[in-house]
């Protein structure tokens, strides 16, 4: 997976298109598999990259090994009743409607009769103190903006520029499940309810087998496995996989506005994920990218066979838009490395305005330093590096510096307001040829359906014949629960 | 004159009624409704408060359970260790800790469910019914320990036996009938709650995730092959 987030306008129909097909339901009314914050924020739930409090992902031991910050298997047996780092309702918002019955049951009086907020979980009247986005374009502001624990790392000259009015700045990030390689919540789960499938490699919570010990939302680092409180099982994004399996992009997916979400096949190498997670920071970028194989290796392609993944799974790994991104490109990264979980949704880093500096009355935006917008950008690059670099700058600065070079090199082609050699010169310092620029450019800019999406068709009907008469099973199968899901006696 | 029908009844019938019907029910139970075969956590809605009731409620409950179990499955061991009195004493203390921190976390869990709103949404009327059956018989078994003392001792010589011939299929009314009120109470409740046992949320101790500790961390199925 790949969001764009140069392209995203946040204007949230991913979040709508999720929350009306999954979670619009009692015990889900709080979840937002799909949210969209606006950095700098706090987000949802209130500062979830704050691991001090919340204690989510992995962290070397001394010994070298990867252990649970939350509840490692030796912690957990003293902390099963009460699981000491879980997140409550108040973290993320506690759901709300309005009153409408008031508006035509009001008795008769002086006043117009209003429709006044109540909780969703208990139905009593409630003063509503915070929600989700309640942070939404709220740059620069003191109790949302100035509280992203991504800016700990910045100075305070930094911080001070980033609330000043004429230097207002923010951007969007989208969030879904990002289906880790080293999933945090499945190595996490008491009862082993939690599992990555083998064929796709979604993340998923077996519902019958979820006994509520609620460790997954505790481990989850981007905290995006929930606690359904009515039911009392854990929930997670299931990328939408009824719709996947029939060759359909997911919900978020398919309804993005901004068209900045991509999703394709990436073949990677299992056997070296362990050692990959125990890489140093600064290491961890490269060693994730260092995961993904190349699918036109024939010694890849062979191995992919010989493991049973199918031509077709193979033939879209080579056109997958993902690959493009993250691995030939790099100008997609993954979203707190640090974490160790090793995501697998990829982002592109976002261009924010020029900073401009002001000599003598005129306001310039030149420099001699070609990137020099990109060195002095609005977003200091120590932010972004700590969002998808583990806190270093160079990975950040290639994908940046690569876009930029590409705007150049379409300006010189198309526009003409930029000198061919300039823009050679910007492709040759960000380590782009005009061939890659112009492959940037057409699925950035001209993307089609087909080029965003390649699924692969799952072959479930193949697996399903091997066990059962194909008429037989389609007269049986179905999602859900035969008799819902319900508690108790 | 009325006695020995109303004893045969809480002492031979009940006890058989009750355990037949936790045998039954909880396999039923797993096998028809696995999906609630847990207890609906609350901390979600509540997290404050949920910590200083649930932990020593469930500290508490462990320790006294295990002892009730040992002196159940090993009298004698019981017997031999209380025979020296500054032994006694302490196991006595110890056990009546345990029964108070038990009391006192539970009483926190009542307090905690009835104050919060939000929390009163998701207890069902059979959480309360075992609430309250559960408070009846902790306090009783605190009571019981203070007023009764010595029961470790007492126990191990005279409910054990009785416990064993009610398993054995040849129960033995002897032990009981001249037991004081409390203690034949603390008796039929318990087999009460054994019985209520598989309708209730109490079923999270039978899944109790021991492979946890042995598996490999991460969780792949497949789907065609493997």
């Amino acid at each position: 997976m790949v969001f764009h987030l140069d392209k995203c306008i946040g204007c949230h129909t991913c979040s709508i298109a999720c929350k009306n097909v999954w979670t619009d339901r009692r015990g889900a009314e709080y979840m937002w598999w799909n949210n969209v914050e606006t950095k700098p924020g706090t987000g949802y739930p209130t500062k979830w990259e704050d691991q001090d409090k919340y204690q989510g992902g992995w962290k070397l031991n001394g010994s070298g090994g990867l252990d649970i910050r939350s509840t490692s298997k030796t912690k957990i047996v003293p902390n099963i009743f009460h699981n000491p780092h879980m997140p409550g309702m108040d973290d993320y918002y506690e759901p709300w409607t309005y009153d409408y019955q008031n508006l035509f049951n009001a008795p008769e009086g002086s006043d117009q009769p209003t429709a006044e907020p109540i909780s969703m979980i208990d139905g009593e009247k409630i003063d509503v103190q915070s929600g989700p986005n309640w942070d939404d374009d709220l740059g620069g502001s003191p109790i949302y903006a100035e509280n992203d624990p991504n800016l700990d790392g910045l100075t305070e000259q930094q911080r001070l520029q980033l609330s000043s009015v004429e230097r207002l700045v923010f951007f969007y990030l989208p969030r879904i499940c990002n289906h880790c390689l080293n999933p945090c919540c499945v190595a996490s789960c008491p009862s082993g309810a939690l599992y990555k499938r083998g064929e796709d490699g979604i993340v998923l919570i077996d519902q019958q087998k979820c006994r509520a010990w609620r460790s997954c939302v505790a481990a989850c680092p981007y905290k995006k496995t929930y606690f359904n409180w009515f039911t009392g099982k854990s929930e997670k994004c299931i990328l939408c996989f009824p719709r996947l399996e029939t060759g359909q992009a997911p919900a978020c997916f398919h309804s993005c506005v901004g068209r900045i979400r991509y999703l394709g096949v990436l073949l990677y190498d299992a056997e070296r994920l362990e050692a990959v997670a125990k890489l140093p920071d600064d290491e961890l970028v490269e060693g994730h990218r260092s995961l993904i194989l190349d699918p036109h290796d024939p010694e890849v392609i062979s191995e992919a066979l010989e493991n049973g993944v199918s031509e077709a799974v193979i033939e879209s790994a080579q056109n997958s838009p993902v690959y493009r991104f993250v691995k030939e490109w790099r100008i997609a990264l993954p979203p707190h490395i640090e974490y160790r979980t090793l995501p697998m949704l990829f982002y592109v880093p976002p261009m924010s305005p020029v900073q401009a500096s002001r000599s003598e009355d005129t306001i310039t935006h030149s420099s001699d330093n070609l990137f020099h917008d990109i060195d002095e950008s609005r977003v200091p690059m120590k932010f972004l590096a700590s969002l998808f670099g583990a806190g270093h700058e160079g990975v950040v600065r290639y994908a940046l510096a690569k876009q930029k070079a590409v705007r150049w090199h379409r300006r010189a082609e198309t526009v003409g307001d930029v000198d061919r050699e300039t823009a050679d010169r910007m492709l040759r310092e960000a380590d782009c040829s005009r061939e890659e620029a112009d492959a940037i450019y057409r699925l950035t800019s001209l993307c089609t359906f087909e080029d965003r999406f390649v699924i692969p068709p799952m072959h479930r009907e193949q697996a399903i014949e091997m066990m059962k008469e194909p008429h037989e099973h389609r007269e049986e199968a179905g999602f859900g629960f035969v008799g819902g899901p319900r508690r108790g006696l | 004159m009325n006695a020995p029908i109303l004893d045969t009844f809480l002492f031979v019938a009940l006890p058989y009624v009750c355990l037949f019907t936790f045998l039954l029910m909880t396999i039923h139970r797993y096998r028809a409704q696995s999906f609630s075969y847990s207890s609906l956590s609350s901390q979600f809605l509540e997290n404050r408060l949920h910590f200083w009731a649930v932990v020593p409620f469930h500290y508490g409950i462990l320790a006294v359970t295990a002892g009730h179990l040992i002196a159940f499955l090993i009298p004698r061991g019981i017997l031999v260790w209380n025979s020296h009195p500054l032994r006694l004493y302490v196991l006595e203390i110890s056990a009546l800790a345990c029964g108070l921190l038990t009391l006192i976390g539970l009483g926190g869990l009542l307090v905690r469910r009835a104050m919060t709103s939000r929390l009163r949404r998701v207890t069902t009327v059979t959480d309360w019914i075992l609430f309250g059956m559960l408070l009846v018989q902790t306090a009783g078994g605190v009571a019981i320990a203070v007023f009764r003392p010595w029961g470790s001792s007492w126990f191990a010589s005279n409910l054990s036996p009785y416990l064993w011939s009610v398993l054995m299929l040849n129960p033995d009314l002897s032990y009981v009938t001249g037991m004081p009120i409390l203690v034949r109470a603390h008796i039929v409740l318990a087999f009460v709650i054994i019985g209520f046992f598989p309708f209730t949320r109490l079923v999270h101790l039978l899944v109790i995730p021991n492979p946890y500790l042995w598996r490999k961390p991460q969780v792949v199925r497949w789907y065609g092959r493997r």
